[in-house]
């Protein structure tokens, strides 16, 4: 037996003699910094939701119907017809939440250890673009029920580009293909939810890791441990501070899968809905272009860019500001590796302006959330007592907008005038032998 | 062969005629890709006018009718809340809908109520800002949105109000005031949306 799989390994190596060396640069001498942390483990999780959503979105297509017609029907015949069906459909709708989870948390690493620095940018933009074909899959994908929710979020969030001077009217036809979201809207949605984005996702996976491997992970003392000395128990060329990623990541990693899936696996089967913030109720209502939502609220992991666009004031005769404050939020992210100048990567050896600063601007990320998602709604008046809401939301979503943009500002400012004071970072990772 | 002098000047000619031609081609493919997007004949076709009778509207009383699948409101409206209305000018963005809402009304209806007829009010009841539906909010009492109510539209997305001319206020999200559609009156009490009067067209 031995000798027949080893004589199959012998004949496919003749023939891709690059298989082996390939998976040999990308796993078992792949070495990532010895120091790894509870922070590390977003992006392999990342990579687990993505392979759960592939499947269990294949599975649902099987039964899913993408027509005005058909398509709320459809889904409540998964739910309540189709064996397992209810499951499949969990999955898929929390694993969509958690994949956000994962990803902002994985974003919000990569911030506090200064991940995007030189030379690690190509890697950050890349990430980047993930995000940003993820927000459409994401988006598209709520369209695809066809429960008013999905209707009004469509309507509204492609309304964003109606917004734009002269071409706004005309641009809108376009993307939904008729006066008003439809059959024509939900079957190109599909067709981009269920096979042009995810390729796209996919290949960008790809490369996000193929540019990380060119040059290496950082930790969480930022410190390149290509720079430091060589030589460890595997490689006499390799860092001294690194360790194969197969089996010592990977294994990690496993327990990582293991403690990530029994956390999904409760959500999946006590609580799918997370009291509507995974699942909106609307939603549970068939589409209805004649009644709006009597709170229009997109899912969580939007609402801070969507608080940012309920704030914003019209003037000069156009609501685009608002659009253009939105993607303005989304676009600086982009620019994180040229706003800040500092040379000291890692949270652990930065100025204290640094931590207070990202503190802030978690604070107004989530301070925007809480907007959009319409908490502040809710919670201002029992704090407050009679106050006039909707002035409060305004001052309130506006004080967050100008600490959100005020961080880049800061952050550039602190790092390009050399205000920052940093602590001596060491030569090797800190938990070197 | 091999020891000939590269003509650079004339390879750098060919490449670059060779990927104008390529991309014309491409740009000239995409076209139908990109145009299948537009709304189909179908679609367009399905935008006949409809009509409405009034008499079963009670004073103060909003139907929503569809009209191109958008949401027509038509509004008996009180002498109160018609009362009301110019009291509400200077806290509008537009109150003459002669400004940034000029193109929202057709001429006929570019007035102090925004119709034909003052009581009756028909619009598309679709927020300027981002395309929701605001709710009726007809009676004219203090609101948690707005100790002054006067009656009027409030949008549950976004939080924009509107008069009950469908006048924007100041400092909401939406921009303009809301589109008065094209329509005209077949008698006295019968409506019909999507056609301009003969006597104006």
């Amino acid at each position: 037996m031995a000798n027949v799989l080893s004589s199959i390994g012998g004949w496919v190596t003749e023939r891709a003699p690059g298989l082996m060396p390939m998976y040999r640069k990308h796993m078992t001498e792949y070495y990532a910094p010895k120091n790894f942390n509870l922070w590390y483990y977003f992006g392999s999780l990342a990579v687990l939701v993505l392979v759960n959503q592939i499947v269990t979105g294949i599975f649902l297509t099987m039964n899913y119907n993408p027509s005005a017609a058909g398509a709320f029907d459809s889904v409540q015949y998964i739910m309540r017809d189709v064996q397992w069906g209810w499951l499949i459909r969990y999955m898929h709708s929390t694993g969509a939440s958690l994949f956000f989870v994962v990803v902002f948390l994985h974003m919000f690493r990569g911030i506090m250890y200064g991940s995007y620095k030189k030379p690690r940018e190509l890697v950050w933009l890349l990430g980047m673009l993930i995000f940003l074909v993820l927000m459409a899959e994401a988006f598209m994908g709520y369209v695809l029920p066809w429960g008013n929710m999905s209707f009004w979020g469509a309507k509204v969030i492609i309304s964003l580009f109606g917004t734009i001077p002269v071409i706004g009217s005309h641009l809108v036809d376009w993307i939904m293909g008729d006066f008003l979201p439809g059959d024509a809207t939900l079957n190109r949605f599909f067709a981009l939810h269920v096979i042009a984005l995810p390729l796209v996702l996919l290949l960008l996976v790809v490369l996000h890791l193929a540019a990380l491997h060119e040059v290496g992970s950082n930790n969480p003392d930022g410190v390149e441990i290509k720079k430091g000395p060589t030589g460890n128990r595997w490689s006499a060329l390799a860092p001294a501070d690194g360790i194969p990623f197969h089996p010592y990541y990977t294994v990690k990693d496993l327990f990582g899968v293991g403690f990530f899936l029994l956390v999904a696996a409760f959500i999946i089967f006590f609580a799918p809905t997370v009291g509507g913030w995974f699942l909106e109720h609307d939603n549970s209502i068939r589409a209805n272009n004649l009644v709006t939502p009597s709170e229009i609220k997109p899912v969580w992991y939007f609402t801070s860019f969507y608080g940012i666009v309920r704030v914003m004031p019209a003037f000069l005769g156009t609501a685009v500001w608002g659009v253009l404050t939105m993607f303005g939020a989304i676009a600086v992210l982009f620019l994180f590796p040229w706003i800040d100048r500092g040379k000291v990567k890692s949270i652990r050896y930065r100025g204290t302006g640094f931590k207070v600063g990202l503190g802030v601007f978690v604070f107004a990320f989530i301070g925007l959330g809480s907007l959009g998602a319409g908490v502040t709604d809710k919670v201002f008046p029992q704090w407050f007592g009679d106050i006039d809401l909707a002035a409060w939301d305004n001052n309130f979503g506006r004080l967050m907008v100008v600490l959100y943009f005020g961080f880049f500002v800061f952050l550039w400012a602190y790092t390009h005038f050399g205000w920052e004071k940093t602590k001596p970072v060491p030569d090797r990772v800190t938990m070197h032998d | 062969m091999g020891n000939e002098v590269v003509d650079h000047s004339r390879r750098r000619f060919l490449t670059a005629a060779t990927a104008t031609v390529g991309g014309v081609g491409v740009l000239t493919a995409a076209a139908p890709f990109i145009k299948s997007w537009q709304p189909s004949a179908r679609a367009k076709a399905a935008g006949a006018p409809v009509t409405q009778s009034l008499k079963k509207i009670e004073l103060g009383q909003q139907l929503i009718v569809s009209w191109r699948s958008l949401p027509v409101f038509i509004v008996n409206r009180t002498p109160s809340q018609l009362a009301a209305l110019p009291a509400q000018d200077p806290r509008l963005v537009d109150p003459k809908s002669d400004g940034s809402s000029a193109e929202q009304q057709p001429k006929y209806a570019q007035n102090e109520t925004r119709s034909i007829k003052p009581e009756w009010l028909v619009m598309i009841g679709i927020c300027t800002h981002l395309g929701c539906v605001p709710n009726y909010v007809g009676e004219m009492k203090p609101e948690p949105f707005d100790p002054n109510w006067q009656g009027g539209y409030y949008c549950p997305c976004h939080h924009s109000r509107y008069d009950m001319a469908g006048r924007v206020y100041k400092d909401v999200p939406a921009p303009k005031n809301m589109l008065i559609p094209p329509y005209q009156y077949l008698d006295d009490m019968t409506v019909q949306i999507g056609v301009n009067p003969k006597e104006v067209s």
